[in-house]
């Protein structure tokens, strides 16, 4: 081997061969649809959406809210309020699909992402920005709301889900589609790639656990397109496992809500896991701290802005619900006071003291955290009356 | 009143545990019908039934993931690991779930988890099979790592590490689940989790010790009286936290201290204590603390383990090192 001298170029290997076929991840295979990109309303045989337009006028509400939720933590951002922040954008019907599809008994293992799952389980917006503006780690108790902490490490929820849904059966709280419970698991394509969510498929088909996993493939894994994670469409991958899979067009509010609805009434039942599949679009950065303009075409961009999760709904309700400008207007008012209580609130979040994170890493605290906790406080005390 | 093996103990230990609250569910590969590879679960899932004393897929960060969705619902899992060198594709659901979730959520979420490991060598296996990692997890907040030396400690202290809200590592001395003590399950046990015992009270030096190397400590002390030393010998039990009270007064007394584990040397429990002993009992020392322990290297194919392992004459050669300052 000789040694590198600085200013020569990397050596670079001549590519390995190309797969004999291409990648079928990323191919448009038929999806679950209930409302066209144009809003108007299509029939499916297997789901059909069984609310009406109040309902969709709900689901409206909660998109534009979360939208400009997001908006909000995302300029709290820039403007150096929060250290990062992941942004949902173009994933609301996923996220207020599912989520609107959950019994208040239901428990909920988000990712990091999951504002507008957030929102539909009643967690306060403010809540979801603790983590990004570093005063805590998931500042709220998953039990108010049954919606579990935040969780980083990608796919490993997965496996707490599954645990939980064991739980659940455990409590014989299963065995009603209606009235029982049921856990869903949210990820995304990335996190399809991991141990973790694998041995979650695993686990969940053998002990029949009522876990509905809610796969969102935004396409992109940071900088790393669908197909590094997979040569096949990601829904197929549960027949393997042993249960259903079905892929569900991401930004289309009423079938996220009809496919979500009919995979937790099967959990709930005690019939067992379902893999539902997302299809939809990270329309922003990975977080904050991303560049897309690095490995993404804007084309890629402009073609999935006119498949629109709100879009479309706003089509939807002004053409065949009859449903005025007033409506539009007041959602916008609601939403830009709530952007502001959060803005307000953001910034009046208290800073944390570090003797106080001592106490919460055991339940029974150790001698020897206990005497670092007052050294600490000593030292800290020591500069008490300083400038 | 009967002896009872160490292994038979922790069986016992269990089966005592899951009577006592019905939220105990134990989990891990092969520990129903076959009652674990080394039987320690014998008979549990046929009193308790499967849906308590589950079989799992093989697969550990399976099983400790999994370990705290239950948790969070209530549950107490105890999961065992098949192997010591068998945790590590467990160890971010370990290090990054199970460690973090009370500080994470500031109190909100407890995980009394208990994570059953069979450690140590000695007994002639095949590679991943002999390892002593125990200061991997003890060097991680949030964890607790305890382990027991003898067959009235595996009895209480697996018992007390279920009703612990802090997650415990258990490492089980898999080459000393044969050993046998009297057990008396109607006396209660004298301490409390995280304290170490002293087994031998001795003014000579002290060996500090835990797990496996309980018993080869005291057969080094006994040895020693022959040369007209008389040593302490204290049973950690407890890795983290360090007993550190039960430390220092017997530092204090004999002034000399060896600590023997199994585990490499570097950075290993013996180095915490050598710190925390220079700190707190300087000037009470007759000499540096010193450290018999396994060597910086993987664990050895098995007929090299012998000289691996801290035995009896490495001990005693220990002791003259510390007894000749």
């Amino acid at each position: 081997m000789s040694e590198s001298v600085p200013g020569t170029p990397p050596e670079v290997f001549a590519p390995v061969e190309a797969p004999v076929s291409p990648p079928q991840a990323s191919e448009e295979v038929e999806f679950v649809q209930l409302l066209t990109p144009e809003g108007e309303r299509v029939e499916h045989p297997d789901y059909s959406f069984d609310l009406g337009d109040e309902a969709i006028k709900g689901f409206y509400r909660d998109m534009v809210l979360v939208r400009r939720i997001d908006a909000e933590a995302t300029a709290l951002q820039r403007q150096g309020e929060l250290g990062l922040w992941a942004s949902l954008l173009g994933q609301e019907a996923a996220q207020i699909g599912s989520g609107r599809a959950l019994n208040d008994r239901d428990m909920v293992f988000p990712t990091y992402r999951e504002h507008g799952v957030a929102w539909c389980q009643g967690v306060d917006p403010l809540r979801l920005l603790g983590l990004f503006r570093g005063v805590d780690q998931g500042g709220w108790d998953p039990k108010d709301n049954n919606f579990h902490l935040y969780t980083i490490v990608i796919g490993a929820q997965t496996l707490h889900a599954t645990g939980y849904a064991m739980g659940q059966q455990r409590d014989h709280a299963i065995g009603d589609a209606e009235n029982g419970e049921a856990t869903i698991a949210y990820f995304g394509d990335g996190a399809s790639s991991q141990g973790d969510v694998n041995e979650a498929f695993i686990w969940s088909s053998v002990f029949n656990a009522p876990v509905v996993f809610f796969c969102q493939n935004n396409q992109w894994a940071i900088s790393e397109p669908i197909d590094r994670q997979t040569r096949i469409p990601l829904y197929q991958r549960a027949a393997g496992f042993g249960f259903p899979g079905v892929r569900v067009d991401g930004n289309d509010v009423l079938a996220t809500y009809a496919v979500t609805q009919q995979a937790m009434k099967r959990a709930r039942e005690g019939s067992g896991p379902t893999l539902i599949e997302a299809y939809t679009y990270r329309m922003g950065a990975h977080t904050t701290s991303d560049d897309p303009t690095k490995y993404r075409l804007n084309e890629d961009l402009e073609h999935w802005k006119l498949k629109d999760p709100i879009e479309r709904v706003h089509a939807y309700l002004t053409r065949h619900a009859g449903v005025d400008h007033n409506f539009f207007d007041e959602i916008e008012a609601e939403a830009d006071k709530i952007a502001a209580v959060l803005r307000a609130g953001c910034l009046a979040l208290p800073d944390p003291v570090l003797t106080d994170f001592f106490q919460h890493v055991y339940v029974e605290e150790t001698p020897q955290l206990a005497e670092q906790r007052d050294q600490f406080a000593a030292y800290a005390a020591s500069f008490e009356g300083e400038g | 009143m009967t002896k009872i093996t160490l292994g038979k103990a922790i069986n016992a230990g269990l089966r005592a545990a899951m009577e006592k609250d019905p939220k105990v569910v134990i989990m891990g590969e092969d520990i129903g019908k076959l009652g674990g590879v080394f039987r320690v679960t014998e008979g549990l899932q046929k009193d308790f039934g499967e849906d308590r004393v589950i079989d799992t897929p093989l697969a550990e960060s399976g099983i400790i993931g999994t370990a705290v969705g239950l948790a969070l619902r209530g549950y107490r899992p105890v999961c065992e690991i098949q192997f010591d060198g068998f945790v590590f594709p467990a160890y971010d659901q370990i290090i990054n779930q199970v460690a973090k979730m009370h500080y994470r959520s500031e109190g909100r979420i407890k995980m009394p988890v208990v994570i059953r490991i069979p450690y140590g060598g000695g007994i002639g296996a095949v590679e991943h099979h002999s390892e002593s990692p125990e200061t991997l997890f003890a060097h991680v907040p949030g964890l607790k790592v305890v382990s027991c030396g003898d067959p009235v400690d595996a009895y209480w202290m697996i018992q007390q590490a279920i009703s612990s809200d802090d997650p415990v590592v258990f490492f089980e001395p898999k080459r000393r689940y044969h050993e046998k003590a009297e057990l008396d399950e109607s006396v209660p046990p004298v301490q409390p989790l995280h304290q170490a015992k002293v087994v031998r009270e001795g003014t000579d030096a002290t060996l500090f010790c835990y797990g496996p190397m309980v018993k080869t400590c005291l057969q080094a002390a006994e040895a020693a009286v022959e040369d007209g030393r008389n040593l302490e010998v204290v049973d950690l039990r407890t890795i983290a936290p360090l007993d550190l009270a039960t430390i220092f007064a017997s530092v204090k007394k004999t002034r000399r201290a060896l600590v023997v584990h199994e585990a490499p040397l570097s950075l290993g429990t013996g180095s915490e204590i050598a710190a925390r002993v220079t700190e707190e009992c300087f000037y009470h020392l007759e000499a540096p603390v010193l450290r018999v322990t396994g060597y910086d290297t993987p664990y050895p194919p098995s007929r090299m383990e012998d000289d691996y392992l801290p035995d009896l004459d490495r001990v005693l050669d220990g002791v003259d090192r510390v007894m000749g300052y």
